[in-house]
């Protein structure tokens, strides 16, 4: 599988997930820079964490306007599949290929810490090889991670089983004080209708390597890549 | 309507005075020169001469420090930041600096602006910031000013930070009076590079480009800049904002582009735009290669119009480089600028001349020898003079037998305090908001230890870090609290199973015309140079900030933070500081002493403020350290953490509280006041746990050593006891310990 990381300016988490594709699972990878008009060929295009354009605006509200997002909306439209994480699950919802928005954190900070996600369904590219109602230890680094939509959006998540991921605590369950920024109904994360555009607050790129002692992220990826393996 | 007057106007010696330089500074001036400076000249002098520029009040003790090592690539202050050999072909660079003053005042802005300094001086090098570290210092936690300033500080760090996209690894908090006025924010930023392709800050190749990059000029943070205005037109102070503003974003484009510029290989030298602005970096840079610089300052990107030739000179805009640029790269050097979106211009060129000639619309406004506006050069160099303090007679007093020690069962509730004293409790509230796991390097999140440790991605090896100084013990005895830094430096460095390498220091003191204040200075460094040379760690450099007192009689604690780093080679695991099974034994190395001098349980149960440094030995902590490090090396050991601020007590509890285990210790000696053994502060002591089926190899170990230890008890799964007297569990306590903090904050 052939994996492009877009960079925008001031993205910060880009190299990490090469190194993730890359160093960890031996994907071809390569980086697709804001400027460019094209994709290169990728067949699945990641969209980074960080700050693009400084986020100064909402986050991700200036990147969507980007050239390659461009092509990125294109390539999404026609089934290709992209990944978006933290700074790249905001660049998503501001490009209306995710539902849904970013708010800000319910206290106002940034964290940094790890957190409990567990998977609501094995229907889709990230969470296929992973058991629902697992906890999985995963980081958090944001300061508008707060998941917002409004009740026909919920609602259309729940029937078309779109949620992904909730906060939980180290035992799986899904409760008010495992959730760490006031997401409604402590949604870490999503897919769009077509199954084919995923995003995520939690960066499941930080919990690969055996170095740092924590590799629960390697599900997200060995589920991505056994998905286009079986493709 | 104040009289206007020209920058071309002969300087006076009263605004000499003004902008801070003495009679026989302005003197010394006019004798180089061989005329009076006009006023743009003299504003250069006046910040090059500046203590910040000049360390002329610090350099004289600075160079006594040991600066050679085995691993040194760079002597302090040959570069923007220490440079040590790591093997691979790479390079470890790395510098701790203050901002203090700005942070006073605007603590958001003062903070992160600090951060992007620190972190340009890394990357200026050609090394590429990978983790960072911050020791800060506020005055009392309840007060509400402290918790706007805590608020401001941390928010500036995080936010710069988090978008520069560097983890924060490690650092320290204190709380403490005397930082009620002059709060302490040290940054420290640690980077990799090539060895080889590492960049001075150098001017070389007579007609080479002078190129500024990254954000335009402006009149922010104009040094001086209200008595300046003063002088010139009173009204235009109105508009001088007097902190500077920090954009995370430009700073990372110039990271990326930087890096992009040394790749090409058609950098000569470099250097950021800290304090001083252009005149640093262009004087800077020309003397040190001896060469002379011809800077166009009307080419200057500017931010307003109308800004005069000396405030574009002393401009303090954040996030701009000076690259000089060898000859036919200029044009790959503008695309990178261009594929950056950063704003950029040659302003000038390298000649032979000597001189450092600045122009303003063809006119020559300034013309001065740029060897005489340096350290090293012609900048003045003092010797101060220096006397006992006086509150030592009052610490002499000080008799631990006045002091009532504790039975265990107050111990009980003693423990619970401290557990909960800002200068003890968990720092979460500090650290999660910063971003310490981007770049997917950090290996202590998940196995904590006593220094902060990276993984250098590519090889075998992870770099240890830490920042440290308990400022009360420098306060008791600069001598021996400047060693207990450094040693305590070191000891988180062994525990976390890393060889100490080298040292930087920021100098935190007050106001070096005191006499007292100097000798603080004085001791804290001598104190500092013997444990450097004990623990083969060479300073590499750092930063002097003076004048951190809000009146003469009341400093800060004289602040020497030490910033360390080590390294853990051949794929080796680093070591930790949790507790991992109930059922291993716990032993300490080193002695329990009768010892509660300068101790936090001292001062907050006791309210007794002067007592002096605690015990102190700096071949024992050596022998310590050495011996730990030994058993670490033998992975004979299951966990290591030293003990700091709490006493033993704590220690326990922090390597307790990680996998909510607990612990069971038995006082042997009838002798030891429980205080002392519980929350006594006696230096060069390790608490170890291990399997005991290693016990006698430890034991044999740390007898061949010739080193005290003593067996603590064992771990428990959760119940604290000591002495049989049952103190609770672990829960207890972690409640308490973790929430103490934003409990305060939030």
């Amino acid at each position: 599988m052939k994996v492009g990381v877009v960079i925008f300016p001031g993205s910060n988490c880009d190299q990490d997930a090469v190194y993730a594709f890359q160093n960890q699972f031996g994907c071809e990878t390569l980086t697709l820079w804001h400027k460019d008009n094209d994709l290169q060929g990728c067949d699945l295009i990641f969209l980074p964490g960080g700050f693009s354009y400084g986020d100064y605006l909402r986050s991700g509200a200036i990147a969507r306007f980007s050239p390659i997002m461009q092509h990125v909306i294109e390539f999404a439209s026609k089934g290709g599949v992209v990944f978006g994480v933290c700074n790249g699950f905001q660049i998503l919802c501001e490009s209306h290929l995710l539902p849904g928005a970013l708010l800000h954190n319910a206290h106002q900070k940034f964290n940094c810490k790890n957190v409990f996600i567990s998977a609501q369904t094995s229907n889709s590219a990230i969470t296929s090889t992973i058991i629902p109602g697992t906890a999985l230890k995963i980081p958090i680094a944001h300061g508008e991670g707060k998941y917002y939509c409004d009740d026909p959006t919920l609602a259309s998540l729940k029937a078309n089983d779109q949620i992904l991921f909730r906060y939980c605590d180290e035992q799986g369950n899904i409760t008010d004080e495992a959730n760490p920024n006031g997401s409604l109904e402590n949604i870490a994360g999503i897919c769009n209708e077509k199954r084919n555009v995923f995003g995520m607050m939690p960066h499941p790129e930080r919990a690969v390597d055996a170095d740092l002692y924590n590799t629960d992220g390697r599900l997200l990826f060995e589920s991505l890549l056994s998905m286009a393996v079986s493709r | 309507m104040t009289k206007q007057v020209s920058s071309k106007q002969l300087a006076t010696v009263e605004q000499a005075q003004q902008l801070g330089l003495r009679p026989e500074e302005f003197d010394k001036i006019k004798e180089i020169l061989g005329r009076t400076p006009n006023f743009t000249e003299l504003s250069v002098y006046s910040v090059m001469w500046s203590e910040h520029c000049s360390y002329k009040n610090s350099i004289v003790w600075l160079k006594t420090l040991p600066r050679e090592g085995k691993n040194m690539l760079a002597k302090a202050g040959e570069e923007n930041a220490g440079l040590i050999d790591i093997g691979d072909g790479l390079a470890c660079a790395f510098k701790i600096e203050s901002h203090n003053h700005p942070s006073a005042l605007e603590p958001y802005q003062g903070a992160a602006t600090g951060v992007g300094g620190i972190n340009r001086d890394i990357f200026s090098m050609g090394a590429r910031p990978i983790a960072q570290l911050n020791s800060l210092r506020f005055g009392d936690i309840k007060n509400e000013r402290t918790k706007w300033l805590v608020r401001g500080v941390v928010k500036g760090i995080g936010n710069y930070g988090n978008a520069f996209g560097i983890p924060t690894v490690g650092g320290e908090v204190y709380f403490d009076d005397c930082y009620q006025i002059n709060p302490l924010v040290n940054a420290m930023s640690v980077g990799i590079a090539k060895v080889g392709k590492t960049v001075s800050a150098i001017a070389e190749g007579i007609g080479n480009a002078v190129y500024i990059y990254g954000s335009s000029t402006g009149k922010d943070g104009i040094h001086g800049a209200a008595f300046a205005s003063k002088d010139i037109t009173e009204d235009s102070a109105k508009d001088l904002p007097s902190v500077q503003v920090g954009d995370p974003f430009w700073e990372k484009l110039i990271l990326e582009a930087t890096m992009e510029l040394i790749e090409t290989g058609g950098v000569v030298g470099m250097q950021d735009m800290g304090a001083a602005g252009i005149t640093c970096s262009t004087s800077e840079m020309s003397a040190k290669s001896g060469t002379g610089m011809k800077v166009w300052l009307d080419k200057v990107p500017m931010r307003q119009a109308d800004m005069k030739d000396w405030e574009i000179l002393l401009s303090e805009s954040q996030e701009r480089m000076l690259v000089i640029v060898k000859k036919g790269f200029e044009k790959q050097f503008e695309q990178i600028f261009q594929k950056w979106d950063l704003t950029y211009a040659q302003i000038g060129e390298v000649t032979d001349t000597g001189r450092v000639q600045y122009y303003m619309n063809n006119e020559l406004v300034a013309n001065i020898p740029g060897e005489s506006l340096v350290l090293g050069g012609g900048a003045p160099v003092y010797h101060r003079e220096y006397t006992e303090p006086k509150y030592f007679a009052e610490i002499a007093q000080f008799n631990i037998n006045q002091i009532k020690d504790c039975d265990l069962i107050s111990a009980i509730a003693i423990a619970k305090r401290l557990a909960a004293h800002p200068n003890i409790a968990s720092k979460r509230w500090v650290y999660n908001q910063y971003d310490s796991m981007v770049g997917t390097i950090n290996q202590t999140t998940n196995a904590p230890s006593d220094a902060g440790v990276v993984k250098v991605k590519g090889t075998d090896k992870s770099i240890a870090m830490t920042t440290d100084c308990n400022s009360r013990y420098v306060h008791a005895n600069p001598f021996v609290g400047g060693m207990i830094a450094v040693s305590e430096a070191a000891r988180n460095l062994v525990c976390s199973g890393a060889e100490p390498a080298a040292v930087t220091n920021c100098l935190n003191f007050g106001n070096p015309y005191n006499t007292e204040v100097y000798y603080q200075f004085v001791h804290a460094i001598k104190g500092m140079g013997e444990a450097c040379k004990k623990f083969d760690t060479p300073v590499t450099g750092g930063n002097v900030s003076f004048y951190n007192q809000s009146s003469d009689n009341d400093a800060v604690f004289p602040t020497p933070t030490i910033g360390m780093v080590g390294l853990i080679r051949g794929g080796k695991k680093h070591m930790t500081l949790d507790f991992k099974e109930a059922g291993d034994v716990i032993y300490l190395i080193g002695s329990s002493r009768n010892d509660i001098a300068s101790s936090q349980y001292l001062v907050a149960e006791h309210g007794v403020n002067l007592s002096p440094a605690p015990y102190f030995n700096l071949d024992e902590e050596y022998q310590v350290q050495q011996v730990t490090a030994k058993l670490i090396e033998k992975n004979l050991l299951c966990s290591a953490h030293d003990c700091s601020e709490g006493g033993l007590f704590i220690n326990l509890l922090e390597s307790a509280m990680v996998r909510n285990l607990g612990f069971d210790i038995h006082k042997t000696n009838a002798n030891l006041r429980n205080d002392a053994y519980l929350f006594g502060e006696a230096q060069g002591r390790i608490v170890v746990s291990l399997n005991p089926s290693n016990a006698n190899a430890v034991e044999s170990l740390l007898s061949e050593a010739g080193v005290a230890f003593e067996k603590l008890g064992a771990i428990t799964s959760g119940e604290i006891a000591v002495n049989g007297q049952q103190f609770g569990d672990t829960t207890d306590y972690a409640g308490i310990y973790n929430t103490s903090l934003e409990n305060q904050l939030n």
